[in-house]
């Protein structure tokens, strides 16, 4: 597995508290108003994305679901822009006009952001093709909800690409409900990771609340993929705190199972390991924490003040 | 510095709560993430968690009071040392910041740069270029795309049969032996995933040719086409743009029957995003594919099976090509204007004929080549010199290509009109399989003729 340095385990925590503060004030600002229409939170899942992002070479491209925007800070891209999409103006990320679900970003090969189910599928096993049609090392995550893997296209897409061997890496996040649908009431077999096997693609299956399980999975994975052995499944197990986006009160799990899982908070397992190899103090976490704290705040009050898309930009980016 | 609770909205439509439990209390110090109180939403009970650190100062409200409207402070934290003032009245309505945008009225519906292509259809009677000889429909698009991928790598063509089997119409013999299975590739029958592939492969910057057997089954793979490769562009803000031509026969074959037979025109032709072609000769099919093929946006390019095997001249220029949102005036006339595409050209030109010779009618056709963008200026042009018009088109009546027209015409042309439009379509019904039947249902020279002879008031 990867050897991991000091700095990776800094950079590890700062991304996962990163991707929770944001999302708890995209809640926040979505509360008052100023988010509208969907809004898909990623707390609870942050040990998936974050541990992918430490195997990840800046040229290999993401592709995801709408529940986007922790892949888009673990791709490093600006928080203040992100909210600014979220909050609909034109600093963000698309200038206003794709919102939470449908953010990109082509010179970080982060290729959105989509909010259909499983339409994501096949897009990023096309990006996969032509990172290997142009003969390129790298390779395509293709991230999968547990709701996705009940969509016809995905196993389409998973037949193409074991048939042309693309470096397709597919990362499905199990968060246990597609809306509110639990994974016992939607797939017939619960082991998502085998429904490559048809097609000849190995899978395996990871705990996704600990970032090291990740991280040892993904570099796996990874090596395997761009070796040019063709597609790779992970089923990463993971968790959302909250509902399936903010109108839902997710009232189809128990109480005790939503605490069962903060028990193993995964932002919570890094913190323990940094302390545990003396890697910081708890002076320097606090730290930390209060930087990521005052950046997101930075970045609500960047995307609350950026104005909203010029009026004339309605007719724009229609054609090229 | 203290911060208020806002009472929060937590749903789209939620505009006041029940606040049934508190979590903290006054002294309490708050973190990050903490769960501060339970509401009572119209849906349901949700908890609340803090976004931002400090002492509990107060709760201004109590347990159990109900309809607190959202956005009213409910809480303050802050630094216990600091005096606070606590603001009596919080903003009581949520707060709507959205600017009035112009309202979108229908003279809007075309892209504003469909207005700077100005370039004429080259007209085919005054090409200099003309090869002497004929070839097929056929021929004339596979030839367009072998010149297309010699000039650049990041062409390839994908679709079920297009490599071994030299393509179920032919219309791609030869490319796999000359340019290699890498780039001419045969998929399984999975249009779904091999389109979305397809539309992946456009945005990180490779320029597929995607052919459907026929577009009857680009339905299986219309998400992909319109959700994905029509509109990431503008869901991206101008990043990401789809190079990608959709191509293949569309309509109706020979006794196909209903699943085998449909015309998409108007499906595509609605959607902002997407381009769409429609050829009618070997001519102009080599001129706009070549054009299909160098845009940088979506094209839906609907061939046509019957025209696969029309004859007639090209231009053998590699960089001859035909630009996109221009129609061409294929006959001209004085007495009333026929608009039309793809086969139905032909059958619009021999009633043009027939027209001439039994009712001394002089009709102008107008081949409309592209249909979105449409070229609105030359159809405005023709019936203001005409004063009568007819559409004709192969697809069902509701909602088509000449409905639009017949909106534009009224809309942009209505004084100049002397009778009203008429739109000449296939029956408003799935198609059948009987060859009697299959006449009957579409469009045919008689058709034209009547509704030629209905807007010129003869008998």
């Amino acid at each position: 597995m990867k050897k991991l340095q000091k700095a990776d385990y800094i950079k590890m925590y700062s991304f996962m508290l990163k991707i929770r503060r944001f999302e708890e004030r995209a809640a926040q600002l979505y509360g008052m108003g100023k988010i509208g229409g969907f809004c898909h939170l990623y707390i609870g899942q942050e040990a998936v994305v974050v541990g992918i992002l430490m195997t990840i070479d800046k040229n290999d491209s993401v592709v995801t679901t709408y529940r986007d925007h922790g892949h888009m800070i673990a791709r490093g891209l600006d928080p203040k822009r992100i909210m600014a999409e979220l909050t609909g103006r034109e600093d963000g990320y698309s200038a206003g006009k794709g919102g939470s679900m449908h953010m990109f970003s082509k010179e970080n090969n982060f290729y959105g952001g989509h909010g259909i189910v499983g339409a994501q599928v096949p897009i990023g096993t096309g990006i996969a093709f032509t990172h290997k049609y142009n003969g390129e090392k790298n390779i395509c995550r293709t991230y999968i909800g547990d709701g996705a893997m009940n969509n016809g296209q995905v196993f389409e897409a998973f037949n193409l690409a074991a048939l042309w061997k693309l470096p397709v890496l597919y990362i499905i996040e199990n968060n246990k409900y597609g809306m509110g649908t639990s994974v016992d009431r939607a797939a017939a077999g619960l082991d998502l990771y085998k429904r490559g096997e048809a097609f000849g693609i190995p899978g395996e299956k990871v705990d996704g609340m600990n970032v090291f399980s990740v991280i040892e999975a993904a570099d796996k994975a990874g090596k395997y993929v761009r070796e040019g052995n063709g597609p790779y499944i992970i089923e990463v197990q993971t968790y959302r705190y909250r509902g399936h986006s903010m109108s839902d009160p997710a009232k189809y799990r128990t109480k005790e199972e939503l605490d069962n899982y903060k028990q193993t908070d995964p932002i919570e397992i890094v913190k323990a390991e940094i302390l545990k190899k003396k890697i910081a103090t708890n002076d320097e976490i606090e730290k930390i924490n209060k930087d990521i704290l005052e950046e997101i705040k930075n970045a609500a009050e960047f995307a609350t003040n950026s104005p909203f898309p010029k009026d004339s930009e309605l007719y724009t980016d229609v054609y090229l | 510095m203290s911060t208020e609770i806002l009472m929060p909205a937590l749903s789209p439509t939620m505009t006041e709560g029940n606040l049934s439990k508190w979590l903290i209390k006054k002294g309490d110090t708050v973190k990050a993430g903490d769960l501060i109180a339970e509401i009572e939403t119209d849906k349901a009970t949700m908890e609340v968690e803090a976004v931002d650190e400090g002492v509990v100062l107060d709760l201004l409200f109590k347990e159990g009071e109900a309809n607190i409207p959202v956005n009213k402070a409910i809480a303050i934290i802050g630094d216990p040392n600091e005096k606070v003032e606590v603001k009596k009245e919080a903003p009581v309505e949520k707060v709507i910041e959205e600017k009035k945008i112009e309202k979108n009225i229908d003279t809007k519906i075309e892209n504003k740069k469909n207005d700077i292509i100005d370039t004429p259809s080259p007209k085919i009677e005054e090409d200099r270029n003309l090869s002497s000889e004929e070839i097929t429909m056929r021929q004339a698009l596979r030839d367009t795309m072998a010149e297309e991928m010699r000039k650049d790598n990041k062409v390839f063509i994908l679709g079920e049969e297009v490599a071994e089997y030299q393509g179920a119409y032919k219309v791609t013999q030869g490319l796999l032996e000359e340019f290699g299975k890498e780039r001419v590739l045969d998929t399984p029958i999975s249009e779904h995933g091999f389109t979305g592939l397809a539309v992946g492969a456009a945005f990180k910057g490779l320029r597929p040719i995607l052919e459907f057997m026929t577009f009857n089954f680009s339905m299986q793979a219309i998400d992909q086409i319109i959700n994905s490769a029509a509109k990431t562009l503008y869901m991206s803000g101008g990043q990401i743009n789809c190079p990608i031509v959709f191509r293949g026969p569309n309509g109706a074959a020979a006794q196909v029957a209903a699943q085998h037979s449909q015309d998409f025109s108007s499906w595509y032709s609605q959607v902002p995003g997407l381009k769409v072609i429609a050829p009618s000769t070997p001519y102009n099919a080599k001129g706009l594919l070549r054009s299909a093929i160098s845009d940088p946006n979506p094209v839906i390019f609907l061939e046509n099976e019957i025209l696969y095997g029309l004859k007639g001249p090209v231009n053998n220029d590699i960089n001859f090509s035909i630009p996109i949102g221009k129609a061409n005036i294929e006959k001209e006339g004085k007495d009333l204007t026929i608009i039309t595409y793809s086969i139905m050209l032909q059958k619009s030109k021999e009633a043009a004929l027939r027209l001439k010779e039994e009712y001394n009618l002089d009709a102008e056709i107008i081949d409309l080549q592209t249909l979105r963008p449409l070229d609105t200026k030359t159809i405005l042009n023709s019936v203001k010199k005409t004063n009568r018009l007819i559409t004709v088109e192969e697809s069902w009546p509701f909602g088509s290509v000449g409905s639009e027209i017949a909106n534009i015409v009224q809309r942009d042309a209505f004084d100049y009109l002397d009778s009203p439009v008429i739109k000449v379509n296939s029956a408003d019904v799935p198609m059948p399989y009987a060859l009697s039947l299959e006449k009957l249902y579409l469009p045919q020279v008689d058709d034209i003729i009547n509704a030629a002879k209905k807007v010129s008031y003869i008998k």
